[in-house]
């Protein structure tokens, strides 16, 4: 498949020296979910600002539906909604008209059902005679997808969209995105929340101090990544592990009905089948085993803390 | 070109201004009256005619000419800062518009507010002196360059400033004193000689004669130096517009 989005080399050196980004590549396949997982700081929303124009790269291109973000920005920003990370809206306005007014502001013409569309899936539809300032800090969040949503883009960014929302909008906001998935939008979402990307995303990218440290399928960055735990339960209870069993990474759970092993699947053996073994040796009978994998938190942390050291 | 962006702006800020009719209408209606009573009864029962022309008329031009200017710059101005200071400015940034839809777009809305408040003004002006308007065409023209050229000026200063105190800086340093200064509310004529050399190098002065021209055929400075004036002053606006388009200066970080 052919990437709708195309990042190459991208730096972005701010005004005080400050290198923000350095030197990014990124590929994004059209109607794929792709969660750009960092701390605070890492570059995130500048890389956002950056293909969309709100700031210019240092270096580096990027291309939009294979329109390049500089030379060819009417078409390559025609294809692209955005809602910034920060609630930035006009205290005065009312709902209705500012969604209008994006979407005539993306050239595109009036469309009230497409408008009344968007407002009524984002539950804004009684309020859009409101004033942006009577709403809540979540329906100002949702006023800001709707103007991005109000000119029908091909290309979704979401910066931080569920940052300090309640519980409510954000399983919202993950039906939204899986409803403009289904109707082959790309969405390219940033967050810290690792559930959220786990929750959502086809393909995860790791950014840290500007740089991104790996994009991967989720479901294969889990398992590549991931250390996966073995539970074993057993016939009769144990108290401790007989010290031939001393090598193993073993623990004593469920009041000595089962023992877990922790292991890396990177590793090229799991040590599992000799483990087995071991433990059949030593008359442990098993009664039932189950695997676990951990969580992409474990995994993110686990690779921030080894980019740090 | 986006026409469709560019309407959406106009439109946007049109509707800002709408809301606050009362208020946009109410305002100018009240400070012509006054200006009227306070110049108009106060000085004009000393002096009589300027050139022919009786004192409340006279001043008609000029007053509109100074309520023109000042809400050219500040509806201009304002309405570009408003979006930077609240942030909303990411929009125009990450829409597929340049520099001159979003000029046109906010220009042409401040311009038609300050024409709108130019005309209320004219219409006010009515009821308290006989009007005449000897050249229509020129008057309707120099209004017109007059709101064009200072809503550019406007946004050039809306652009520029980062806090509301550089917003207010310029109009209330430079151009209040100039407009005040510019002969709104005299001839130059009545000036000593050595204030009436200085007074030549306020480009208002051009503007404000000019534009008394139009009503009356009289004029401080020669016709063909007022518009020389309105022209030169549209053109450095429309060059300084172009150099921020070109370099992006303080749009894009
Ligand atoms: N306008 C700016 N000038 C200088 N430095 C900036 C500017 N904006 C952001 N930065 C810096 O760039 C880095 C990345 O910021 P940002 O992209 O906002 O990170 P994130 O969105 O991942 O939290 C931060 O260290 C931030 O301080
Ligand atoms: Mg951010």
């Amino acid at each position: 498949m052919a990437a709708i989005l195309s990042v190459r080399d991208l730096i972005k050196r701010y005004d005080d020296g400050f290198e923000a980004l350095k030197g990014v590549t990124l590929d994004i396949e059209k109607g794929e979910i792709l969660a750009l997982l960092g701390p605070n700081g890492a570059g995130k929303t500048t890389l956002i600002s950056t293909i969309c124009g709100i700031t210019e790269g240092t270096s580096g291109s990027v291309t939009v539906g294979g329109h390049d973000i500089v030379k060819g920005y009417r078409a390559a920003r025609s294809m692209i909604g955005l809602v910034p990370q920060e609630i930035n809206l006009e205290p005065f306005e009312r709902v209705l008209n500012t969604v209008r007014f994006s979407r005539g502001l993306f050239g595109k013409p009036k469309n009230e059902a497409h408008i009344e569309k968007i407002l009524r899936q984002l539950s804004l539809w009684d309020k859009k005679d409101n004033r942006i300032m009577e709403l809540s800090g979540g329906m100002k969040r949702r006023v800001l997808i709707a103007k991005a949503l109000s000119h029908e883009p091909e290309v979704l960014f979401l910066d931080e969209p569920t940052a300090g929302v309640d519980v409510e909008l954000r399983k919202d906001m993950w039906e939204i995105v899986a409803d403009l998935k289904s109707h082959g939008t790309t969405i390219i979402l940033t967050t810290h929340y690792i559930e959220e990307a786990e929750a959502i995303a086809d393909r995860i990218g790791v950014i840290a101090k500007g740089e991104l440290l790996l994009v991967e399928e989720k479901q294969a960055l889990m398992t590549r990544m991931g250390q996966k735990q073995l539970q074993i339960d057993l016939v009769e209870p144990v108290t401790d592990l007989p010290a031939a069993l001393g090598t193993y990474d073993l623990e004593i759970t469920d009041e000595g009905n089962s023992v877990l092993y922790t292991y890396d699947t990177r590793r090229e053996r799991t040590g599992i089948t000799a483990l087995l073994a071991a433990l059949a040796k030593q008359g442990m009978i098993m009664r039932d085993l189950q695997t676990r994998q951990s969580s992409l938190e474990d995994i993110f942390v686990g690779l921030v803390a080894e980019d740090a050291a | 070109m986006n026409w469709q962006a560019i309407r959406s702006i106009y439109t946007f800020e049109m509707a800002r201004f709408f809301r606050t009719l009362t208020q946009s209408f109410i305002s100018p209606v009240i400070s012509t009256s006054l200006y009227f009573v306070v110049f108009g009864a106060a000085i004009g029962s000393r002096i009589q005619e300027v050139d022919g022309v009786s004192y409340g008329a006279f001043i008609v031009p000029g007053l509109i000419m100074l309520t023109v200017m000042t809400q050219a710059i500040s509806n201009a101005s304002f309405g570009i800062y408003f979006p930077k200071f609240m942030g909303t400015i990411y929009e125009l940034l990450s829409a597929p518009v340049n520099f001159l839809e979003i000029v046109l777009g906010y220009v042409g809305a401040a311009a038609t507010k300050a024409l709108f408040i130019g005309v209320v003004i004219l219409i006010t002006s009515a009821f308290f002196v006989d009007l005449q308007i000897m050249h229509p065409f020129a008057m309707v023209a120099f209004l017109l360059l007059t709101c064009v050229s200072f809503s550019l000026f406007g946004f050039i200063i809306g652009i520029w400033a980062q806090n509301f105190e550089q917003l207010q800086l310029i109009p209330l340093l430079v151009v209040t004193p100039l407009v005040f200064l510019g002969g709104s509310f005299y001839s130059i004529s009545m000036l000593p000689p050595i204030w009436q050399t200085v007074t030549l190098f306020n480009p208002v002065v051009y503007l404000i004669s000019g534009f008394r021209w139009a009503f009356f055929g009289i004029s401080d400075v020669p016709i063909g130096l007022s518009l020389l004036a309105i022209a030169a002053f549209s053109g450095l606006c429309l060059i300084a517009v172009w150099w921020i388009f070109k370099s992006g200066w303080r749009i894009r970080k």
